[in-house]
């Protein structure tokens, strides 16, 4: 095999081995794992350089298992232990075959991802929870695309920006072309034996999401770029790939209702939900604050604030508990009195008055401990907050407004173990593979764990480039 | 609110990063960062003396530009830095030096070679001026020993008084409690950090010039240039020790201790400045400060002129050069002596405290 020789894709007639459309981590690892295996590969990423690689831009780590403690990682993750969580946190929601076999591939993901540049970490401050489960990449998600980027030229992979594809030419579950629009150059087609979808899912499509969720898609803030806006996977499900996944079930976080529509990332997300009550826009509690500790409650807090009126809570806290969580980009608005927050915030102050004075009545005493569920209830309200319970009493009275944050969707092709996307008819396609978000729902039926998103892609992407140079090679 | 518009402006960053903190394996600045919940202007002159601008976090940040949050970490440090140099400057009145640095650094420089030139020219005979003079005591023909160790000791005393002044207030400003002391052991940790320097580094890659591809060649040139420095600066003691306690003059020959140490020394400071000089010049231009390009290519010069002349003077000490050569050579380093506490130099007196209070703050995180 030959690492140096590559093909350039700007004529018309150029054919390469594997055609690879997307750029974040499942695409660069698809792109690597191809090129390692000799064939000659193009990555189409649909964004401009900056915005390259989706979602894995904003990510910080990733959940693989080990059987012993490692230089990064506190302590033996077994693949049982992974498979129990994954379980749990869908509610059995996944495809057990599937899920092991990425859970198992997961081991030796941590030491290949390594010979491909990325480097690893302590889990980061803050996020001790993590530090046995998940490995970081040091520097964050960019810092881990950058040196996917890096590795991918270094052994001759071409890599086009700005490379929006308009068409995908797919005969019998056979791809045959892609159709490219450069911002320059203009229409081309371009050819390929194979090829790896990894273009992500469709989060930042709102008219899409307003199928499934009407006009409150509105009020969703989306954490990664406009991009992933699940083009390639519509054109797939089109063409006849067969489909998997709740369109509906999303990794969802509440972030700040101030942050930007797009791509406000890692720090706009609130976790500071256990050391108040949340309430909606007419100053209801709407769920269990004290449910389950950090990361587990972390993701169902988006969907949950989907879920009201108009698509806002506000997490109401007292100034006792401001260094209890880590600093936030946006400052909590504070006031005086709880009738004063409740004006800033343009709430109900008589509700909202009534909602505190009615939690506070019902806070049992206990010893608090954030770090364990602790003995910190509340007895007679409804819906009760059974840890960590304390009385907001201590002005000033402060909150974070939250909506819906969608970091992806689970909607996508179905994919048999080799990465292979399955037709409707039930038959494996010839050449067509799938990895990352794009495939995430064959595994997340729904529910998130920290670090699974970027398991998926590294996985998926690894075997999915291997199958299609081996494709393409024979 | 801070006091200026730079300090609001690390004060915002600090606030997005301390929300992110994908950056804390990098260098020692975000786990510093880490620490605080809010910024004081002592806090971010403290961070930004602490940042080697080794670029990782720029590149690796989902929030640089073209991103709205605008995050340029080493550019805004950059700044800040250099505005703190004014800041803490000793006395007060001088600090206006590091406005127009280059400029003042250049007028500085030349007054002081042309000061030498027409010193020897005036207090010696042209045939000595111009003479070939060889053996021990051949340079104190045109300057007499006791003068040049008396004018040089007292430019070198004055940099120190006032570069210990300058720090003293920084130290003071970033430091809690307010004038506490630091330990050996924070010290030594920050002389290993220091001397290897362990955050230009970009956490393990290299630092970020050009383009993406992390390289240690700014590492590799400061080392040349610290470590030419320090070894013209042991040259300069052994002589001085020669000449006190062995009663040794000199010119010394070129197998002998201060001109080895000399040599070698100067081969660093001629090779690193240049090496510094041009990754200064190709680097990616959103990573500096470009307002104080003129105050880091005046120290560069400065270095380079030392180094360079000093090492002309070696070659062609037994020619009739050696007395034009000396002047240069003595105005350079006298330049360079009453500059230190007006110019880059400084970079490395306040890093090298934030670096031990760096140390102090782990120690204590450690302990606690």
């Amino acid at each position: 095999m030959s690492l140096t020789s590559s093909h350039r894709a700007d004529g018309m007639s150029s054919k390469y081995d594997v055609l690879v459309i997307g750029g974040g981590n499942a695409a660069l690892c698809a792109a690597i794992s191809a090129r390692r295996g000799g064939a000659s590969v193009l990555v189409l990423e649909g964004a401009p350089k900056f915005y390259r690689g989706g979602n894995t831009r904003h990510t910080r780590n990733m959940r693989c298992a080990h059987d012993a403690a490692t230089e990064i990682l506190t302590g033996p993750y077994t693949e049982d232990e992974f498979w129990e969580d994954l379980l749990r946190v869908t509610g059995g929601q996944t495809d057990e075959v599937l899920a092991r076999h990425m859970i198992r591939e997961s081991k030796d993901i941590l030491n290949w991802i390594v010979e491909q540049g990325v480097r690893w970490q302590p889990s980061l401050g803050g996020t001790l929870s993590l530090g046995r489960t998940n490995s970081f990449f040091l520097g964050g998600g960019r810092a881990m695309l950058n040196a996917l980027y890096l590795t991918a030229e270094r052994l001759g992979v071409d890599v086009e920006y700005d490379a929006e594809v308009t068409d995908l030419v797919i005969e019998d579950g056979m791809f045959l072309a892609a159709r490219l629009k450069r911002p320059i150059k203009g229409e081309t087609e371009i050819r390929a034996t194979s090829l790896v979808a990894a273009a992500g899912g469709f989060e930042a499509n709102i008219e899409w999401l307003k199928q499934y969720w009407g006009e409150a898609a509105d009020n969703f803030l989306i954490r990664g770029t406009p991009y992933n806006r699940g083009s390639i996977l519509k054109m797939l499900l089109d063409k006849g790939v067969q489909e998997v996944g709740d369109p509906t079930q999303c990794h969802a976080v509440a972030i700040d209702a101030r942050a930007p529509k797009f791509d406000g990332g890692i720090i706009t997300r609130h976790d500071s939900v256990v050391f108040g009550i949340v309430v909606n826009k007419h100053s209801q509690r709407f769920y269990d604050e004290g449910e389950d500790i950090w990361p587990k409650r972390y993701a169902i807090w988006g969907r949950l604030v989907a879920a009201q009126p108009d698509q806002i809570a506000y997490i109401i806290f007292d100034s006792t508990v401001v260094t209890s969580f880590m600093p936030t980009l946006f400052p909590p608005i504070a006031g005086q009195t709880v009738a004063e927050l409740a004006g800033k915030l343009e709430l109900d102050a008589v509700a909202l008055e009534k909602t505190v004075t009615e939690f506070n009545a019902a806070v049992r005493p206990g010893t608090f401990d954030h770090t364990i569920l602790d003995d910190c209830v509340t007895e007679g309200i409804t819906p009760q907050k059974t840890h960590w319970a304390r009385k907001i009493e201590t002005p000033p009275y402060l909150a974070y407004p939250v909506r819906p944050g969608i970091t992806f969707t689970y909607l996508g092709t179905r994919v048999n173990k080799e990465a292979r996307m399955q037709m409707a008819d039930g038959k494996p396609s010839a050449n067509m593979f799938a990895a990352g978000e794009i495939m995430a729902g064959n595994v997340l039926g729904k529910g998130y764990a920290a670090g699974m998103g970027m398991t998926i892609g590294s996985v998926f992407g690894r075997i999915a480039g291997r199958e299609a140079a081996r494709h393409a090679k024979n | 609110m801070h006091g200026t518009k730079i300090l609001d402006e690390a004060d915002r960053l600090m606030t997005v990063c301390n929300s992110c903190r994908y950056c804390e394996g990098l260098c020692a600045v975000f786990p510093a960062m880490e620490m605080r919940r809010a910024f004081s202007d002592g806090d971010l002159n403290y961070l930004a003396n602490l940042c080697h601008s080794c670029g990782a976090c720029y590149v690796d940040c989902q929030f640089s530009p073209p991103h709205e949050f605008n995050v340029n970490v080493p550019q805004t440090l950059a700044v800040a830095r250099a505005e703190s140099y004014a800041a803490y400057a000793w006395p007060q009145a001088l600090s206006g030096a590091f406005a127009r640095n280059g400029l003042v650094i250049s007028i500085v420089a030349a007054l002081s070679m042309a000061a030498f030139i027409l010193g020897f020219a005036a207090l010696n005979d042209r045939s000595v001026l111009f003479g070939v003079h060889t053996g021990p005591g051949a340079f104190y023909k045109l300057m007499p020993h006791n003068a040049m160790a008396v004018l040089f000791s007292a430019a070198f005393l004055y940099a120190i008084l006032a570069l210990a002044m300058s720090v003293r207030t920084f130290w003071r400003d970033i430091g809690t409690p307010i004038g506490g002391r630091a330990d050996g052991g924070s010290i030594f940790q920050a002389i290993r950090d220091a001397g290897e320097l362990r955050y230009l580094h970009g956490g393990g890659v290299g630092c970020y010039n050009e383009d993406d591809k992390p390289t240690d060649r700014r590492k590799l040139f400061h080392h040349l240039t610290f470590y030419g420095f320090l070894l013209c600066f042991a040259a300069t003691s052994v002589a001085t020790l020669y000449h006190y306690l062995l009663a040794r003059e000199a010119p010394y020959p070129w197998w002998d201790l201060p001109v080895v140490l000399g040599t070698l020394g100067g081969v660093g400071l001629i090779v690193g400045p240049i090496g510094l000089f041009i990754a200064k010049s190709r680097r990616a231009p959103e990573l500096l400060d470009e307002q104080r390009y003129g105050m880091d290519v005046g120290f560069i010069a400065m270095l380079f002129l030392t180094g360079f002349t000093g090492m002309l003077l070696l070659l062609l000490r037994e020619t009739a050069a050696m007395g034009p050569l000396l002047a240069l050579h003595l105005g350079a380093v006298f330049a360079l002596f009453i500059t230190m506490p007006y110019g880059k130099f400084v970079h490395g007196i306040y890093r090298f405290a934030a670096l031990v209070r760096y140390a102090q703050e782990r120690r204590s995180e450690a302990g606690s």
